[in-house]
């Protein structure tokens, strides 16, 4: 893009590129949220086979009879949805504008105050959006077993997916993960401040520490399972 | 010391540019980065050749118009303006890249010269304060708590420069707009325009091409006068108050 030379009149908070990074960084945070709840729920393999299926059988039952069978469930999908919507098409959005705002490179650039999280978050969003879709065809959608085993049990669905047979798909998944702890150890503080909170130094301090504490959580969490099914601590 | 520069050349804005590549003998240590350019220049004056059109004025750290890409850092290995960087930050031998800034709000006008009015437009668009000319008001007339006139001062030391924007990876102009609504934002004086200001600034580094902050940082470590983070987050949070309040 060149420049306008001339002085725009009528501009709008909400058009701005601005305002994009806030519906980023809020979709972003109610991915954080979901991650927290669903990486509570997964842990419960570690309860066991029937704790794990309950578990599973009361996120359709919850809100009876007030809401249908599966209806809380349904609620968090769209808002989910919805926000992965938001989440992807402000990314898309502001990489097109960053790639025009410098479209010839630089023949020598240095990186000197930024993180490989940060630089890795437009690549590190697109593989996460790739798992998302391979993740609920497995899970969810198409209930897909690696190893041509039942269905219809989530327990021994999970126990089959990250069987040592099939190795390679615990290692997409904790690919996935190296991904994911990336995108959040950047995400975080980012969230922080494009919602501006980290107006000193201390506040920026604390938040990207607080990026590193959830990367480490969320990812590490999730990342018990497959390797406890793999190692043999979680069995059918 | 000897040097081998790679220097972008482009005859005018319209032009293809490229590298060269020139020999420069007998540098010294005590020599700035524009002096030994200089000395370059007049080597190819000497022969006959175009000489390398860099922009520079006050020479002393405080315009802001020598920015130059030096190795793939704004302004060089130091941080410090161009023309107070040092060829002791460099030694015999060194081969030393100059490219001019990259963004293509700040188009190349000539070499290593670009056009920063952009800057000048997001000024223009709201970066003031409206005040009756006259005498000066007393100095003690507006009270201004110690903490914030102290904020609103290290970030009035932006030169306008656009470090920030050529180290960047996404092209933004955050960090300069970032200083500047939040030295008038600190400040008494600026209250009356404050949601105006941030909303119509942003709208003209917006137009202006500029690419949206991903809070990377570079810009930050690249600021010759170490302007921090921080003024991005009260950028945002300066935008967000005006959303709230309509604007
Ligand atoms: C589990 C899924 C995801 C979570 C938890 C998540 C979380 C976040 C958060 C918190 C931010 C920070 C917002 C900000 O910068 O202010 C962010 C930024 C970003 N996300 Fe995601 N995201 C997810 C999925 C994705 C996907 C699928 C994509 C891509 C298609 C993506 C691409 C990006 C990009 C490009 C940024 C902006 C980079 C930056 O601001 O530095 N994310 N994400
Ligand atoms: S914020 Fe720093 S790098 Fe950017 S224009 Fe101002 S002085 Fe230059
Ligand atoms: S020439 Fe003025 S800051 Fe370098």
């Amino acid at each position: 893009m060149t420049p306008v030379a001339t002085l725009v009149t009528g501009s709008k908070s909400t058009r701005s590129t601005i305002a994009l990074k806030m519906l980023m960084a809020v979709s972003g945070l109610i991915f954080i949220g979901f991650l927290l709840a669903h990486m509570y729920g997964n842990l419960k393999v570690f309860a066991g086979h029937d704790a794990f299926n309950t578990y599973a059988e009361h996120l359709r039952t919850i809100g009876e009879p007030m809401l249908p069978h599966a209806g809380l469930l349904w609620i968090i999908r769209v808002g989910l949805i919805a926000a992965l919507v938001v989440h992807v098409a402000s990314a898309i959005a502001l990489t097109r504008r960053a790639h025009s705002a410098r479209s010839t490179k630089y023949v020598v650039k240095k990186n000197k105050g930024s993180s490989l999280s940060s630089r890795t978050m437009r690549w590190g969003g697109l593989a996460l959006f790739l798992f998302i879709i391979w993740h609920l065809l497995n899970f969810t959608i198409g209930k897909i077993n690696p190893t041509g085993g039942a269905t219809h049990d989530p327990y021994n669905l999970l126990v089959d997916t990250f069987d040592p047979s099939v190795w390679y798909i615990s290692v997409i998944y904790l690919l996935a993960l190296v991904a994911l702890g990336f995108h959040l150890h950047h995400g975080v503080w980012s969230a922080c401040q494009t919602l501006g909170f980290t107006n000193a130094a201390s506040s920026r301090a604390r938040a990207k520490d607080a990026g590193l504490v959830v990367a480490i959580v969320i990812a590490g969490g999730f990342a018990l399972i497959p390797l406890s099914v793999l190692f043999g601590i979680v069995t059918k | 010391m000897n040097l081998t520069l790679n220097i972008w050349r482009q005859a005018n804005a319209t032009a293809a540019g490229a590298m060269h590549r020139y020999e420069l003998a007998g540098v010294s240590e005590d020599m700035s980065f524009l002096e030994m350019l200089d000395v370059l220049n007049e080597q190819l004056n000497a022969n006959g050749e175009e000489p390398v059109a860099f922009d520079s004025d006050c020479r002393e750290g405080i315009c802001g118009m020598c920015g130059l890409m030096i190795n793939g850092q704004a302004h060089g290995p130091e941080v410090t303006t161009t023309c107070q960087l040092h060829m002791r930050s460099f030694k015999d031998g060194d081969e030393i890249t100059v490219e001019p800034w990259r963004a293509d709000p700040f188009p190349v006008v000539k070499d290593l010269v670009v056009d920063r009015s952009a800057f000048d437009r997001m000024i223009q668009n709201g970066g003031f304060i409206s005040a009756n000319t006259g005498s000066a008001p007393d100095a003690h007339a507006a009270p201004v708590e110690k903490k914030l006139a102290d904020l609103a001062f290290d970030v009035a030391t932006c030169i306008g420069c656009g470090a920030c924007v050529a180290a960047c990876p996404n092209g933004s102009a955050s960090l300069f707009l970032g200083a500047k609504i939040t030295h008038l934002g600190s400040l008494p004086q600026g209250q009356p325009e404050r949601d105006t200001r941030v909303v119509s600034m942003v709208g003209q580094h917006d137009a202006e091409g500029f690419g949206g902050c991903t809070n990377i940082g570079e810009c930050a470590a690249a600021c010759p006068k170490e302007i921090p983070l921080d003024v991005i987050s009260r950028l945002n949070k300066d935008l967000r108050t005006a959303m709230a309040k309509g604007y």
